[in-house]
């Protein structure tokens, strides 16, 4: 298992377009992909879960990814967020 | 006429029939199913449906209005294929055994609930998106035919809310403008509006009503506002305003980010006239390269008293910063017996025009001048202020400013108060006496600013209040344009730069003799930079 943490900073936070291309984006791996903000926690496979979240700006989430491509799958989920979010 | 008020998503007029669209109510009815298998695999197929819908529907926003507002129609496909969704459908149909319009439906209602309940306005919005794409699939399953009917020709598009679906959907050359009685300005169909350059109204609330279809109708993006059967007087000025706004806009997409430059590639900065903070969107919009005139007494004019230095920091600063950088030429006090401010405690005067006013207030009463003094130098550490100062007619009078603005300085220094050191400062050429001794002034100061307006008044000696007068008045008289050269010459014989900033600097007729002269700007209302940067681009 691999997780790490991403402080938001899209000024949006992760809404309707975000919350689209990381669903793409983990959908492309075997690996489940979680996706928590404090206490929530949400499969990053799934948009309504993602958009549920509501995570804004500035806020922290924690990525958790389990699975046989773990490895590749945080690494280019962290560049990602980096790029994206 | 009736006229009923909402908000604007989108400024711009449009002029057409309203066609009232309505959706066909659908009674989602709960049916006992026993073949839930069916059921299920007849959803998929509805579902598959929607999704290959939407991918032309993505396909269609693509051309009409880009990718990231496009993107919108990809989520859409997304949630009908999230697997909450469709999990909560598939256990609807099969632990109740009902038909699956009653899953989907109740799947919506609970998604779009959970967004409602957030507490973020932009989600709560997407609310709409969810109860959007399970119609889709509704339709699908009840074989109801989606979307406007067919336009014959272009109309204002009213409902209660339209979906961004149903948005895009349209035919765009027909649509003249959306007028809805709900929805929020955060709406993908708000933001659509936008970007399609569609005219836009929102929130009319019942005013609005169905019988209004085939009605003639306007819309007034600009204030918000929705005309149905317009008089021949409303009709006349929204038509002159659809115009106006049209050459507007045509002129924008050429001249943005253009140069203000000649053919024989002479320069000039187009600046902007402004009297309120709320002018600062119009400077931006229209692409001005500074303010040239940003007129304080509005401070003044809408304050029961005289307004605090906190007060009028804060707003000098927020001017500076907004324009980021570029030159913000504020203007002092300019107030006298025909601007009524009761706490001045101005005496009545015979004739105000050549009364106490303006720079003759500020110099006898130095407290209310050194207030906007500490305001400005400090406000000018956040950005590109310059200061002006009206009505000058002495040599004297600038000295006695600059010895104030010495004590305003010192004082800031030895409370510890951050202020900028060196601030342009720059006087208006309003009187024929300043013209007169123009040369020496420029020595004085870094740049003039012509007030054409009382520059022609004092020099004609004409009211222009008097409509007995016209015949007399020529506004391109040769002695105002003599005295703009005089003060032209003097200003670059001492090394200052010249401007004007009265309503003359806006006259097309006048730009390319104002060229000659060598003016180093012209600083006009927010709405005259644009056609005023294409006459110059036209002069050789």
């Amino acid at each position: 298992m691999k997780e790490f943490k991403y402080v938001i900073t899209d000024p949006e936070g992760i809404h309707a377009r975000p919350a689209g291309i990381l669903v793409k984006q983990a959908a492309g791996y075997q690996s489940s992909v979680k996706i928590a903000k404090g206490e929530k926690s949400a499969d990053a496979k799934r948009i309504f879960g993602v958009m549920g979240l509501g995570v804004k700006t500035g806020e922290e989430v924690t990525i958790t990814v389990d699975g046989a491509d773990e490895d590749t799958a945080a690494a280019e989920l962290e560049t990602f967020f980096k790029e994206n979010l | 006429m009736i006229t009923i008020s909402g908000k604007s998503v989108f400024g711009g007029v449009s002029i057409g029939k309203i066609l009232f669209y309505q959706r066909n109510d659908k009674v989602i009815k709960r049916e006992h199913v026993d073949d839930v298998d069916a059921e299920w695999k007849r959803f998929q197929d509805a579902k598959d449906t929607a999704v290959d819908q939407l991918k032309g529907l993505y396909e269609k926003a693509l051309e009409d209005v880009g990718e990231a507002n496009a993107m919108i129609f990809e989520i859409h496909q997304m949630m009908l294929e999230d697997l909450d969704y469709l999990e909560s459908i598939e256990n609807i149909i099969r632990t109740q055994e009902v038909n699956a319009e009653y899953a989907v439906a109740t799947t919506a209602d609970n998604f779009a609930a959970m967004f409602s309940a957030m507490d973020d306005a932009y989600m709560q919005g997407r609310a709409a998106d969810v109860k959007d794409v399970s119609e889709r699939v509704l339709n699908i399953l009840s074989g109801a035919d989606t979307g406007i009917k067919e336009m014959n020709e272009p109309c204002i598009i009213a409902a209660d809310d339209l979906a961004p679906s149903e948005t895009v959907q349209l035919d765009k050359s027909k649509v003249l403008g959306f007028a809805t009685m709900y929805g929020s300005s955060n709406s993908h169909t708000a933001i659509l509006a936008r970007t399609m350059n569609i005219p836009a109204v929102i929130g009319l609330g019942e005013d609005l009503k169905a019988e209004y279809n085939g009605k003639d109708a306007i819309i007034d993006g600009f204030t918000g506002t929705l005309y149905i059967e317009p008089d021949e007087e409303t009709m006349k000025a929204m038509q002159e305003k659809r115009a106006k706004d049209l050459e507007q806009r045509a002129l924008l997409e050429q001249l943005k980010g253009k140069e203000n430059v000649t053919k024989s590639g002479q320069k000039i900065n187009v600046y902007a006239n402004i009297g309120n903070v709320s002018d600062l969107g119009a400077v931006l919009k229209n692409d001005a390269g500074g303010i040239g005139l940003f007129r304080s007494e509005f401070l003044y004019l809408e304050n029961s008293d005289f307004p605090t230095e906190e007060q009028q920091f804060a707003v000098y600063k927020k001017v500076a910063e907004s324009m980021a950088g570029k030159k913000v030429i504020i203007r002092t006090l300019d107030i006298g017996a025909d601007k009524q401010v009761d706490y001045f405690g101005l005496d009545k005067e015979e004739n105000p025009a050549l009364g106490y006013r303006a720079i003759r207030i500020c110099l006898t009463r130095p407290e209310i001048f050194k207030t906007q003094l500490r305001a400005l130098y400090r406000a000018a550490v956040f950005g590109n202020i310059s200061i002006m100062f009206p009505m000058i007619i002495s040599v004297n009078e600038v000295k006695k400013i600059k010895e104030i603005i010495a004590e305003v300085k010192e004082e800031l220094k030895s409370e510890g108060i951050p202020y900028k050191e060196d601030v342009e400062l720059g006087i208006m050429i309003e009187t024929p006496a300043s013209v007169m001794v123009s040369r020496e002034l420029a020595k004085e100061v870094d740049f003039f600013s012509v007030g054409t307006n009382d520059l022609t008044q004092y020099t004609l000696a004409i009211d222009r209040q008097n409509s007995k007068l016209d015949e007399f008045y020529d506004p391109h008289h040769p002695a105002v344009l003599r005295m703009i050269q005089m003060a032209a010459e003097s200003a670059h014989a001492e090394g200052a730069w010249i401007g004007i900033c009265g309503e003359l600097g806006a006259d097309l007729e006048l730009t390319e003799e104002f060229l000659k002269m060598g003016l180093d700007e012209l600083s006009v209302s927010p709405s005259m930079v644009l056609p005023l940067r294409n006459r110059i681009r036209q002069c050789e």
